[in-house]
């Protein structure tokens, strides 16, 4: 019988089976643990509860401040201090300062901490990021952290997959992004609830490691434990240029069973939107009201990578118009090597005169924590993966999720914007 | 164990945004998560829940963040169990890891109404809803969750399993 990429790499890491199909409860061994500054504060209470002195492995634990940090206000300072007593307090190997790192899922996946086979667990939902690079990757609550911390292990049940399968020709102005907003808003929020999700296809095979990424990014969205990407040369030039350890690519077998497979024709289709309050209420942008906006925020873990902020310099540079007035433009790069990038090729210079604020790394906005809060009256374009109620602020604030390339129309329109209209 | 409260009623996809918005994740204790808890949906709920409550979501109740502050602060306001026609995965383990019942029902969630009174028969996994005084049945735990429940949450069973006991 066949294996799907989840049921091979739990198999890899089970504990006291070679063989493991859907439905089958087993403990594995983590490869990577990650908490960031909000989970990692409860991990390490649950961490000093369980009576453990030292974690597993300090070289396979990453705790990275990302979501209040540069500390917003005395809380978060406290908090984020506890992260960096317990990394040194454990003599952790991998250490993620603010000025020096980022968004964990642009960060790791950027340093090739997470590898193709791996098996890693994180106190952040968006854990599922790194199958892109072919780990099972998931999401999980800090006291589940704090038990891998201290035993280098966790319970798990092996996830039934869905396949979605993408052919055609992709139009301009259709990214990663798009695919993923319109796959969501076909199976719904809970259309992949305790499953894997295994993208395939063409169009997969020449997507960038940075929109592949973004689309491993929403898996949650649907209520994924896991996403991945197949493992391809795209791939190999990605994770060979940052490894520092051996890995396994895993491939899904050709007779592996699915519980269902989706089958998406990309040819047509046009840059997607999801409307308040729900990353399932997807619209393609052309049947949506041009409604004013008072905000535009190009960053986070799902577009926060230099190839997105790529797209606002192409758009600005062909168009040489500024963005628009009366609209706040927030660019926040994923992580400080993206930041370096990004002003090494003059594109701070050239966001910052077109008006946009832009700031060193940092989740911010994304989750309504700081750097660009929404006021109830208030609309967003937002290149993130969640627009649910108060995600971004005020309960009524309203929050657009998009491609950058829209999200910069936007910004430049004033109003929800196809980039054709530039 | 048994539990006895009234019930909030919600909708699908109730959303870990809404339980407790990120706005106070900057804390981790449980009184002041819960003085927020459900605010962005249902303003009354924090102030009115009594000791014992119970909480019924529709499909997918908990989805969207980890952060395990949700099921903190629906502890912490007194709420003695969910009752949901299905759970977000990650909600539904941090709520088992930290001790807070939860339990699964697509018919007892359907039928249930606000105010009604409800009793839970932890051991047995049986919904009464008193109002009509239907009983129901709830999906049977795996054998982990089931250890875990057992010993009070995920620490005390890591303490057991590793064998720590001071
Ligand atoms: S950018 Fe947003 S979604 Fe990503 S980790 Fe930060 S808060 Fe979570």
């Amino acid at each position: 019988m066949g294996k799907t990429l989840a049921e091979k790499i739990i198999a890899a890491h089970a504990e006291e089976t070679s063989e493991v199909s859907a439905g089958d409860l087993v403990t594995v061994k983590t490869d990577v643990v990650m908490a960031n500054d909000v989970t990692a504060a409860i991990a390490i209470e649950s961490f000093r509860a369980m009576g453990v002195g030292e974690v597993f492995s300090s070289e396979r634990i990453m705790l990275v401040p990302s979501h209040f940090t540069p500390n917003k206000d005395i809380k978060s300072a406290e908090q984020a201090r506890t992260l960096t007593l317990f990394t040194e307090e454990q003599a952790l190997s991998h250490r993620f300062q603010v000025g020096r790192s980022g968004i964990e899922h642009v960060v790791l996946p950027e340093r090739g901490l997470v590898l193709p086979g791996d098996l890693v667990v994180g106190g952040d939902s968006h854990t599922c990021t790194y199958g892109a690079v072919g780990a099972f990757a998931t999401g999980m609550g800090s006291t589940d952290i704090a038990f891998a911390m201290a035993t280098g292990k966790t319970w798990l049940k092996v996830p039934e997959t869905m396949k979605f399968v993408y052919h055609g020709e992709r139009q301009p102005w259709v990214y990663g992004k798009d695919l993923i907003l319109r796959t969501i808003g076909e199976i719904t929020v809970d259309g992949a609830l305790y499953r894997s999700m295994e993208f395939t296809g063409p169009v997969i095979a020449q997507l960038p490691m940075s929109e592949r990424l973004t689309m491993t990014n929403m898996v949650i969205e649907a209520g994924g434990k896991c996403g991945f990407m197949p493992f391809d040369e795209t791939t190999k030039t990605y994770v060979d240029a940052r490894a520092n350890r051996p890995y396994t690519p895993y491939f899904a077998d050709e007779d592996a069973t699915y519980v269902s497979v989706h089958e998406f024709d990309v040819t047509g289709m046009e840059p997607q939107v999801a409307c308040p309050y729900s990353p399932d209420n997807v619209h393609p942008i052309s049947q949506i009201k041009p409604e004013k906006i008072d905000q535009v925020f190009i960053g986070s873990c799902t577009n926060g990578r230099f190839e997105d902020f790529a797209i606002v310099a192409d758009i600005l540079q062909k168009t040489g118009r500024e963005f628009d007035p009366n609209v706040r433009v927030m660019i926040i790069p994923g992580s400080q090597a993206v930041y370096l990038n990004i002003l090494r090729e003059g594109w701070i210079e050239l966001f910052t005169i077109a008006g946009a604020a832009v700031s060193t790394s940092t989740c911010g906005p994304c989750l309504g924590g700081h750097m660009g809060i929404l006021a109830g009256e208030e609309a967003c374009v937002s290149t993130s993966n969640r627009n649910f109620r108060g995600r971004m602020g005020h309960r009524d604030a309203r929050v657009f999720l998009a491609n950058p390339a829209v999200a910069t129309a936007s910004a430049i329109m004033g109003r929800l914007a196809h980039p054709d209209e530039l | 164990m048994k539990l006895e409260g009234n019930v909030w009623k919600y909708g699908d996809n109730i959303d870990t945004d809404v339980i407790i918005p990120a706005r106070y994740l900057n804390t981790t204790d449980a009184k002041t998560l819960a003085a927020h808890c459900m605010e962005d949906i249902d303003q009354v709920f924090a102030k009115e829940v009594k000791p014992g409550d119970v909480i019924v979501g529709g499909r997918n109740f908990g989805c969207g963040s980890s952060r395990e502050h949700a099921p903190i602060s629906i502890k912490g306001a007194g709420v003695s169990c969910i009752i949901a026609e299905s759970f977000a995965r990650i909600f539904f383990r941090n709520a088992i890891n930290i001790g807070l019942p939860i339990l699964e029902s697509p018919e007892a969630a359907q039928d249930a109404q606000k105010g009604d009174p409800m009793t839970v028969d932890l051991a047995a996994g049986t919904i009464t809803n008193q109002r009509t005084g239907k009983v129901y049945h709830a999906s049977p735990y795996s054998p982990v969750v089931l250890a875990i429940i057992q010993a009070g949450g995920l620490v005390p069973y890591a303490r057991n399993i590793l064998g720590i006991t001071s």
